[in-house]
């Protein structure tokens, strides 16, 4: 038994042991992630299998429309995506999609994502606009398609399966030189929304663009997410999802457990390397393991949420 | 001896001369005018531009990554750039207008208009 393991058993915490087919699996218990390397992972199918009912698969970044060197078939690998989600055992209830749909907010483009996704055994889905979401000149593409649920402001709540949704949108009210904005509006919203909510109640809060600052020289965060932050502490789960920075990178803070989600489009680079966060080349047979979904169950003992990454290949 | 050495002096001029070119050499359309700004490597490039009243101002995406221009005052606004696209606007007053790429925000530029 290795040192995680053993660790993992002690804290009795591993209720389910995620599998994926390649890359680091995540699973969360008690607001911890720990990180499962494969060889591990692989050893313990038997575990695997009783993985819950996965209660959403968050995909995030298929920008369709993108056509350049570092993935010239983004319907192709959002197709693969899709295929691994619907091969999986247990259907998720749903799906939630992290925004940037597409690629330059294009009608055509929206309406091949729309079709690709059309594929999904799973048919309800939720979203959040992405930045690239909303470029054309009247922001009308995206809200005309997905705006139903939100009464077109982009933020929204449900509840399923005892869980509290909150969709949220960060990429309208930019401010020049600065980071994503949820604005007091949205803010003021929140506060209503949460008000008498038990703190016992699971949340899951999504937005595209990170809920906190993970790189502000190339605006990967959010100026007023700590007036969110504020709002959210007193809850027992909270799991914060984001896409936007096409990588996986995690955040434990208090009961608050952030973590963005793989691209299905293309990879971008580490914080900070190179001249900005635009499209990472990477060889052809690398790319699909840099691309991949998250796959979130609940563990009700405690009322947690588990985390799975699975890449492409 | 001393054509030699100018000779010398010649040749390292020119190699310093094409390493440059190695590095960079502008197309046509980045430096028809004065009235053009690049965008690559998530910047604009000249900022501030200066331009006299009644010019109009042209962007070019040179990234691989989309980029868009809008105005703080909501005066202009493109759409989205895709790779090697552009977008223009005239400027009809004099004045310091700033514009950001709304995709990714911490791009800003400046047009002074004279």
């Amino acid at each position: 038994m290795s040192d995680d393991e053993s660790r993992l058993s002690r804290r009795n915490a591993l209720k389910c042991l995620a599998y994926g087919g390649a890359g680091t699996v995540f699973a969360l218990s008690g607001g911890v992630f720990t990180p499962v390397d494969l060889a591990m992972a692989a050893g313990n199918r038997q575990s695997a299998g009783k993985l819950g009912k996965p209660l959403f698969v968050q995909i995030s970044d298929t920008h369709i429309g993108f056509n350049k060197e570092a993935n010239p078939d983004v319907a192709g690998t959002l197709t693969q995506t899709i295929d691994i989600v619907n091969a999986m055992g247990d259907q998720p209830a749903l799906i939630i999609h992290t925004g940037d749909i597409t690629h330059l907010s294009k009608a055509a483009e929206f309406d091949l994502a729309q079709q690709l996704f059309s594929r999904l055994r799973t048919a309800e889905m939720h979203t959040v606009p992405g930045e690239h979401d909303t470029t054309d000149a009247t922001v009308t593409e995206y809200f005309n398609r997905f705006g139903k649920a939100s009464n077109n402001k982009g933020y929204y709540s449900f509840d399923h399966d005892g869980v509290h949704f909150i969709g949220l949108i960060n990429v309208l009210q930019f401010k020049p030189g600065g980071l994503g904005t949820l604005g007091e509006e949205q803010l003021a919203w929140v506060a209503a929304d949460l008000k008498g909510r038990s703190a016992s109640t699971p949340l899951v809060v999504f937005a595209h663009m990170p809920l906190w600052t993970i790189y502000e020289p190339w605006g990967w965060g959010t100026g007023d997410s700590d007036q969110l932050m504020n709002q959210l502490r007193r809850f027992g789960s909270v799991t914060v999802l984001n896409g936007h920075i096409h990588q996986i990178v995690q955040k434990v803070e208090g009961n608050i457990t952030f973590h963005t989600a793989r691209s299905t489009s293309y990879p971008q680079p580490l914080a900070g390397v190179g001249t900005g966060p635009g499209p990472l080349k990477v060889p052809a047979d690398q790319l699909a393991s840099m691309l991949g979904v998250t796959s979130v169950s609940v563990a009700r003992h405690p009322s947690a949420l588990a985390l799975t990454d699975t890449a492409l290949a | 001896m001393k054509i030699r050495r100018t000779q010398r002096i010649m040749t390292a001029v020119g190699m310093v001369i094409l390493a440059a070119m190695e590095v960079y050499i502008p197309s046509a359309a980045d430096t028809a005018d004065s009235t053009a700004i690049i965008v690559r490597d998530f910047m604009f490039n000249p900022t501030p531009l200066t331009v006299k009243a009644g010019s109009t101002v042209t962007w070019t995406n040179r990234d691989d990554e989309p980029h868009n221009v809008v105005s703080d005052t909501g005066m202009f606004k493109s759409g989205g750039m895709d790779t090697n696209e552009s977008f223009s606007f005239k400027f009809d007053k004099p004045g310091t207008y700033h514009f950001t790429c709304s995709i990714h925000p911490r791009m800003v530029g400046t047009v002074v208009v004279q």
